[in-house]
């Protein structure tokens, strides 16, 4: 290991800015920019707090209209801190202090007139553990459309459920056991069921904080799918740790390092042809 | 005499701890096949040997000794007992034991009786004797067994750890024997008066008036033991208790455990969890003082007939000595709830309250139950305040305005003072106390079963 680390450094010293090893980097095997061009919700300048510790330093970010961005970065640079600020899921820890602006088509999202329940409702969220709510399979995505009055009575309701269900992949796998809890499901299940239950509030942009950290190699590769398919409909912001990943399923990359927002671009010109020496190093697994 | 003789067997046992466990190291030092256990195990193995078969002695002993030099002592006098019954026989003998320990007896005790409390504390003193050296003897013998037994190749560590296994599961069997003891001796008195009283007239009985004519021109006191109204003065009592305890403590919760500053709650459980700490006693004063009379001026303005003893004074002032019971409890289970379903509910964009009442409250379920029954529990039980606040008179009465009494309140009443215990007036109150004995677990039970079917389990 430790040997590695030291060609690495040599390496990058020896290259400078130039070429990178593409031996070890992701390929990028996402179709890219195929979005509607448009930006949907951008970050300016936005700084956060933690009590006396700054987590963010001036981010300045623009996420695209139906495209994947995806946040990377070694532990603790900020980008789970940067993704809980776009639906302010940040307004429940008590010491943390946003400043800057993020923008909703326009719109400031920390303007006091927002409501926080309507954001979120428009930037749903789905965890990094699946968390089921522990009532059963139909009650878990029936839960958000029924506290916005988005469905009336049971007919409608179970059809969004079966079209929640059908659109995150999971129909043919419980339509027969709708009353069973959904906290009995398979890791994977749970993950798609959270999922599920955020596109059934009928939201414009999803956020997956580390959505398959907790699952194995076949789940993965099942949501990563959905992802793809999801892009379709929503605007998805998605923290990784796996680069592969990042590269497997978004268009645009954002490398956070030390709460800095390093680099931001196609994702394809972030894994092979980076600006920033830390983000190739970052990204040829030299440091992170 | 006894000090001397914990101290010789608690040194016994530091000898057989001492002596196993140098048995062990002198194997250890001659550089023999390695030893199983560490050195200390195969002491505490020697020990146990030396402590367990002297206390089963003892306690065999102790419980067997009575019996033994009673039937002895009454061997000897024999010819004075002949033609006495089992009762009188019991008075001499307890004679015997009060003159043997220096004591006094009823009316002057012949020269045999003087005679064998002499012989009984004899008797006492060798038995006493006897079982010491026999303890000790036994002690060493199984420290002796033990301490033969070391060697390398034996596996001291899992005998002492199944020997204190064994004295774990010893210990959770008592409690389980103890209250098995408890419904025991419950069921036999009330079995006494259910022979004097009909079953079905005590349970459907609508009077309740215990008092038995002692003579017979006493007037007025026929003995109705009807047990309805009874019970039902315990049910209206403790459903105003509850009315007043669970909504206030679980809200009190919810609020402490949701919305309060941290420094707003670690002022405020404490000072809730103090109402816990008040003795009962004195929640009857200020029912009974304070409360009572207020209601009663209420009452009165507002042209209501409210008794100066009422069951809603007691069951209210009842139902602020509980909301500690359940606010506490409910405030643990409620914070016990993972923050991951908080901020899933959250993050559909669901507003606090909606995540409390829909999420957080169906998962901390189980525990909220249990802890309204505990309150409940509580509130059955509860004598003092009643005694203080509620009276005394039976009335059949759903009139929470009227004055009623308990099964509890019965129970301390029909056995307090100076009673014959084979009337059916004193016996009732173990029939009471066997009916409440089973209306409370059938409590449990039903709840157990409404909380298994409702309860929503996370992880």
């Amino acid at each position: 290991m430790s040997e590695q680390a030291e060609t690495g450094e040599a390496n990058a010293t020896v290259q400078k800015m130039g070429k990178v090893d593409t031996s070890t980097v992701p390929t990028p095997t996402a179709p890219q920019a195929e979005g509607t061009g448009r930006v949907k919700m951008s970050g300016k300048d936005v700084c956060v707090h933690y009590g006396e510790k700054q987590a963010l330093f001036d981010v300045n970010i623009d996420i695209m209209e139906k495209e994947v961005t995806s946040l990377i970065g070694p532990s603790g640079c900020g980008k789970s801190t940067f993704l809980r600020c776009l639906n302010r899921m940040n307004d429940v820890v008590d010491i943390c202090r946003v400043s800057g602006a993020i923008e909703m088509e326009g719109d400031d999202i920390y303007a006091p007139d927002v409501d926080v329940v309507h954001l979120r409702a428009r930037v749903g969220m789905v965890f990094q553990k699946p968390n089921p709510f522990p009532k059963s399979i139909y009650e878990n995505i029936a839960y958000g459309p029924k506290i916005h009055g988005i469905v009336r009575g049971k007919a409608e309701t179970d059809e969004l459920v079966e079209s929640a269900l059908r659109k995150a992949g999971l129909w043919e796998e419980v339509k027969d056991r709708l009353a069973a809890p959904g906290t009995g499901l398979s890791g994977g299940q749970q993950q798609r069921l959270c999922i599920a239950r955020a596109i059934a509030v009928q939201p414009e942009v999803i956020l997956m904080d580390e959505p398959c950290s907790a699952l194995d190699p076949i789940a993965t590769a099942k949501i990563e799918d959905l992802i793809h398919e999801l892009r379709e409909n929503y605007t998805i912001v998605i923290v990784t740790h796996s680069m592969q990943q990042a590269a497997r399923v978004s268009q645009k990359t954002a490398f956070f390092h030390l709460g800095i927002l390093v680099e931001y671009g196609e994702t394809e010109t972030i894994f092979t042809n980076p600006r920033d020496e830390k983000t190739q190093g970052y990204i040829t697994g030299r440091f992170g | 005499m006894s000090v001397v003789f914990v101290i010789a067997l608690l040194g016994l046992i530091a000898a057989g701890y001492y002596l196993g466990q140098n048995r062990a190291l002198r194997y250890r030092a001659a550089d023999g096949p390695r030893l199983h256990s560490l050195p200390s195990y195969y002491g505490f193995y020697a020990a146990l040997w030396c402590a367990l078969p002297a206390a089963a002695l003892l306690l065999v002993w102790m419980a067997g000794e009575g019996m033994l030099i009673e039937s002895l002592i009454l061997a000897d006098i024999e010819s004075e007992l002949t033609g006495l019954s089992a009762n009188e026989v019991g008075l001499v003998m307890n004679d015997i034991r009060n003159l043997a320990s220096g004591g006094i007896t009823s009316g002057d005790p012949s020269p045999l009786i003087k005679a064998a409390a002499q012989r009984y504390a004899n008797l006492h003193h060798i038995s006493l004797m006897a079982m010491f050296v026999l303890s000790l003897a036994i002690g060493a013998g199984g420290l002796l067994l033990a301490y033969r037994r070391v060697n390398p190749t034996f596996r001291a560590r899992n005998r002492v750890e199944r020997i204190i296994m064994a004295l774990l599961m010893l210990s959770s069997t008592i409690a389980i024997l103890v209250t098995i003891g408890i419904v025991l001796s419950l069921l036999f008195e009330a079995l006494r008066f259910f022979a004097q009283v009909p079953f079905t007239e005590f349970i459907f009985g609508l009077k309740w008036s215990p008092q038995i004519a002692i003579r017979e021109d006493q007037v007025g006191s026929s003995g109705a033991f009807g047990a309805v109204p009874v019970f039902a003065g315990t049910l209206l009592i403790s459903f105003i208790a509850m009315c007043v305890a669970a909504p206030i403590g679980l809200f009190s919760a919810i609020y402490m455990s949701e919305y309060a500053s941290r420094r707003f709650r670690s002022v405020v459980k404490p000072v809730l969890e103090i109402l816990a700490g008040i003795p009962t006693v004195v929640y009857g004063f200020f029912a009974a003082l304070t409360v009572a009379p207020f209601l009663r001026e209420l009452g009165n303005s507002l042209g209501l007939d409210v008794a100066s003893e009422s069951a809603l004074a007691a069951g209210a002032v009842m139902g602020i000595m509980i909301i500690p019971f359940v606010s506490s409890l409910s405030d643990d289970v409620i914070t016990a709830v993972p923050n991951a379903m908080r901020e899933g509910s959250y993050g559909l964009g669901a507003t606090k309250s909606e995540t409390i009442r829909r999420v957080v409250l169906p998962a901390a379920l189980p525990g909220i139950v249990g802890a309204l029954l505990l309150a409940v529990s509580r509130a059955i039980g509860e004598t003092m305040i009643v005694v203080m606040a509620a009276g005394l008179s039976a009335n059949l009465t759903a009139n929470p305005f009227a004055a009623v009494t308990t099964v509890t309140v019965q129970i301390v009443t029909l056995l307090t003072g100076d009673q014959e215990f084979d009337s059916p007036k004193t016996l009732a109150a173990f029939a009471l106390g066997l009916v409440l004995f089973v209306a409370t677990l059938g409590l449990n039970i039903i709840a157990l079963r409404v909380v298994r079917k409702y309860r929503e389990q996370y992880d």
